[in-house]
């Protein structure tokens, strides 16, 4: 991706297309069209109906307002299997129909609803696949009481006629290394966004609050270039490269035009953290009008069975993610251990005035590094869409493992980020042995704890004075 | 659009429990963050702390003032869980840890787990916690005011009790930010080391500063649960912690007042901002969910603004910012 340095001149070309080309990309992005749902909802009354009381007044102020949801899945022999396309009813109390959802290809579906109060929540057994249906058959109403700002969920256990709804429990084994499987994967995304914040707070001292939203930009552009309605319709490999050089553009365009200016103006650096904070607000929630609250999935790759390569079973685009993301971190690793660049960055991470003194333009250095950051957020983005899903909050999710991840390997080591980001995701999956999977992050929030009390410089950081 | 509406609508959450809330909250965050030059952008972990020690104090049989200690009592510990390992590094990792902390408690607190094992009640919360303190009431029933600067006597009764904490804790920062005390706290914010040489316990210092701003998140997330009754995991998301944080920003980190003059201003300008744009612009536009997200574009918009243009906010001092973490 990166020229070897000598070539000064044409890094400077390279850099002037990717952010000429991107910006083209991100107004067309951002442009008139608001992607309406790709499969999810034949919504009936908008739940915005009501008017502004969801969110005014003394009402708690949460990102969303109050939905249900859930996932249709019945079990056969290869494990839970899907429900598309399975109608599922909302209405109040009294029985008027709020909206009707159709199951995604993943069985998921989600309501937003009005307001608070109670709801009833109906499957209509007729949209079953056939051979599918409730494994209660006389129960297939829920009626749930939601709260203000809350996400309810309803569950409607399905069974395959003349199936054995005992659940295909894998042996122990098998399922660590899957959880392990899966571990890698996350944690090679999560590494790959984190160097990129690692390497901007070695740069220059800032803590980018706002690198999740790189990360959720990058998928947010992928989905919209293959998926979204009123996009090119590309395949998700060109929209996925696509958003990588548009989101390498979108990270170097926040450093010129945000991050450079201020801090020539001295701005320091926690009136900075405090920037990029609002700017975090500003970017999750302009994705939150244009992308809408709910999550989507790309229109390829959704459901795939499983294989086995070596020891993991798990379904390929997993293996593909861990397999790109592992590729990219050693090119990236490569690329900092022999280019003039990244040679230049590690040096300008160390020690900025040494840098600077010894002939480097640290400018160019840290405006690069923002290039590059945003291209492997992005990238990370991509991939965490094709393994989840796509939603406008996917990177702010992600950042406290990126944080975690960050210092865990030691702040502002691209090495450090690489090796944290691959422990935090397999403490990640793998706790879910032992703890529910709801509370899947905390285990890192220990991890990271602990480090701090026993060895604060993080793995890889050098033993210098942090306080 | 009817101007007269929109105002007094704003008026009634610039000066509602809401805002008695944050305003507390924010009086905290300035003893850290203005006085002490701590960062800890995990407030909201104490709102949550003070929120759910009463809840489920109160819903577990307790009476309402053992909730109250308990609530205190869970800050305070809160307050060294964060700062043992952090208080010691620089102001970076203290950021981290906080901010952490607080997603992954209200994680905790919410799931499903947390209401079999904690008494949090999972994602539903927990429902009618106010005990005594309804009974307490002094106020008649009825509602008070005109237009739609209107109250009803039981969120008057927070209000007022609100507002009062509010002003208690600002007499109180001013008088410990005068003190020998809060010169110390100062110099820390200052230049660490300095302090340190002079033979203060610096460590100490940050930890109590700590605990004294968490305890006062705490009372704000009292308030703000006796408002609505109940506790609701969902509330406690971390962009609490950024709103307060605009509060104190615009006010002024760092000068007494600047807290409660920026609530009263960021809840008016944010719910001026709010219903003239639902008045205006039709609802094909703007859907009403649109418009709760352009709140939060619009705090982000105010707190890059403030940093850049006027970093001392409306009653700071620039010579009384810090300079660098």
């Amino acid at each position: 991706m990166l020229p070897p340095m000598p070539a000064a001149r044409a890094a400077r070309l390279l850099l002037r297309l990717v952010l000429a080309f991107s910006f083209t990309v991100v107004v067309a992005a951002v442009g008139p069209t608001a992607p309406a749902g790709a499969q999810t909802t034949t919504t009936s009354t908008n739940p915005g109906t009501t008017g502004s009381t969801v969110l005014a007044d003394d009402q708690p102020a949460p990102s969303g307002g109050e939905l249900v949801r859930g996932t249709l899945t019945f079990a056969d022999e290869s494990g839970r299997v899907p429900v598309d396309g399975a109608v599922v009813i909302v209405s109040t109390e009294d029985g008027t129909e709020v909206t009707r959802v159709t199951s995604g290809a993943d069985g998921k579906w989600e309501v937003p609803l009005p307001g608070p109060g109670t709801y009833q929540v109906t499957i209509d057994v007729e949209s079953l696949p056939a051979g599918v249906g409730p494994e209660d058959p006389a129960n297939i109403v829920r009626t749930i009481e939601v709260a203000t700002g809350q996400k309810a969920g309803a569950g409607f256990p399905l069974a395959k006629a003349g199936a054995e709804v005992s659940s295909p429990t894998a042996p122990e084994g098998n399922k660590f290394l899957k959880l392990l499987g899966q571990g890698i994967a996350l944690g090679s995304i999560i590494a790959m966004a984190t160097i990129g914040l690692s390497l901007i707070y070695g740069t220059t001292g800032l803590i980018n609050f706002a690198h999740g939203e790189l990360v959720t930009f990058g998928a947010l552009v992928a989905w919209w270039l293959s998926t979204g309605t009123g996009g090119p319709g590309l395949s998700l490999v060109l929209a996925g490269l696509l958003a990588v050089v548009a989101g390498a553009a979108f990270g170097g365009a926040q450093e010129k035009y945000l991050f450079a200016p201020l801090r020539k103006r001295r701005t320091s650096n926690v009136a900075l953290i405090v920037v990029t904070i609002g700017w975090a607000l500003v970017l999750r929630h302009l994705y939150l009008i244009i992308f809408g609250g709910s999550s989507r999935p790309y229109d390829e790759y959704v459901l795939q069975r499983e294989i086995d390569v070596g020891p993991f079973t798990l379904a390929p685009k997993s293996f593909w993610t861990t397999g790109i993301s592992l590729l990219v971190l050693v090119l990236v690793g490569l690329m900092l251990q022999r280019t003039r660049l990244g040679t230049a960055m590690r040096a300008v991470a160390d020690n900025r005035d040494l840098a600077a003194s010894s002939g480097i333009d640290v400018r160019r250095v840290i405006l690069l590094t923002w290039v590059l950051g945003g291209g492997l957020a992005a990238l990370g983005g991509v991939l965490l869409g094709l393994t989840n899903r796509v939603s406008w909050s996917m990177g702010a999710l992600l950042l406290l493992q990126m944080f975690a991840a960050m210092v865990l390997g030691g702040l502002g080591s691209a090495y450090g980020a690489m090796v944290g980001g691959l422990v935090i995701g397999i403490v990640t999956t793998t706790s879910t042995e032992l703890i529910p999977a709801e509370l899947d992050l905390v285990p890192s929030l220990f991890v990271l704890i602990l480090l701090l009390l026993v060895r604060p410089q993080g793995l890889l950081g050098r033993a210098e004075r942090v306080g | 659009m009817d101007v007269v509406e929109t105002l007094t609508e704003s008026m009634r959450q610039a000066v509602g429990p809401q805002a008695a809330a944050f305003a507390i909250a924010a009086v905290g965050i300035n003893l850290q963050f203005g006085y002490t030059g701590l960062l800890n952008f995990g407030q909201v972990a104490f709102l949550l702390a003070g929120a759910y020690g009463l809840g489920i104090t109160v819903d577990a049989g307790g009476s309402f003032w053992l909730g109250l200690v308990v609530a205190i009592t869970s800050a305070v510990l809160l307050a060294f869980l964060l700062g043992v390992p952090t208080l010691r590094l620089r102001a970076d990792y203290l950021a981290i840890v906080t901010v952490a902390t607080g997603e992954i408690l209200r994680l905790v607190v919410g799931s499903a787990w947390g209401g079999d094992n904690l008494g949090t009640g999972g994602p539903q919360g927990v429902k009618e916690v106010t005990g005594v303190f309804r009974d307490l009431n002094p106020i008649p029933d009825g509602s008070y005011g005109f237009s739609s600067f209107r109250f009803e006597s039981q969120t008057l009764w927070v209000t007022l009790v609100g507002w009062t904490l509010a002003l208690a804790a600002t007499l109180l920062v001013r008088q410990l930010v005068r003190s020998p005390w809060g010169r110390v706290l100062r110099s820390i914010r200052e230049d660490e080391d300095a302090a340190r040489s002079l033979g203060k316990n610096v460590f100490a210092y940050k930890m109590q500063s700590l605990a004294l701003g968490g305890v006062m998140g705490a009372i704000g997330g009292i308030i703000i649960t006796l408002n609505f009754t109940s506790v609701i995991p969902d509330y406690f998301i971390p962009t609490v912690t950024f709103f307060a944080y605009a509060v104190v920003i615009l006010g002024g980190a760092g000068s007494v007042w600047g807290p409660l003059v920026g609530s009263v201003i960021f809840w008016f300008v944010i719910q001026f901002s709010e219903s003239s744009l639902d008045a205006t612009v039709p609802e094909d536009i703007l859907s009403s969910q649109d418009l709760a997200a352009l709140r939060f574009v619009l705090v982000g918009v105010l707190l890059m603004a403030l940093m850049v243009f006027r970093p001392q906010g409306l009653l700071g001092k620039k010579e009384e910012l810090l300079a660098d973490g």
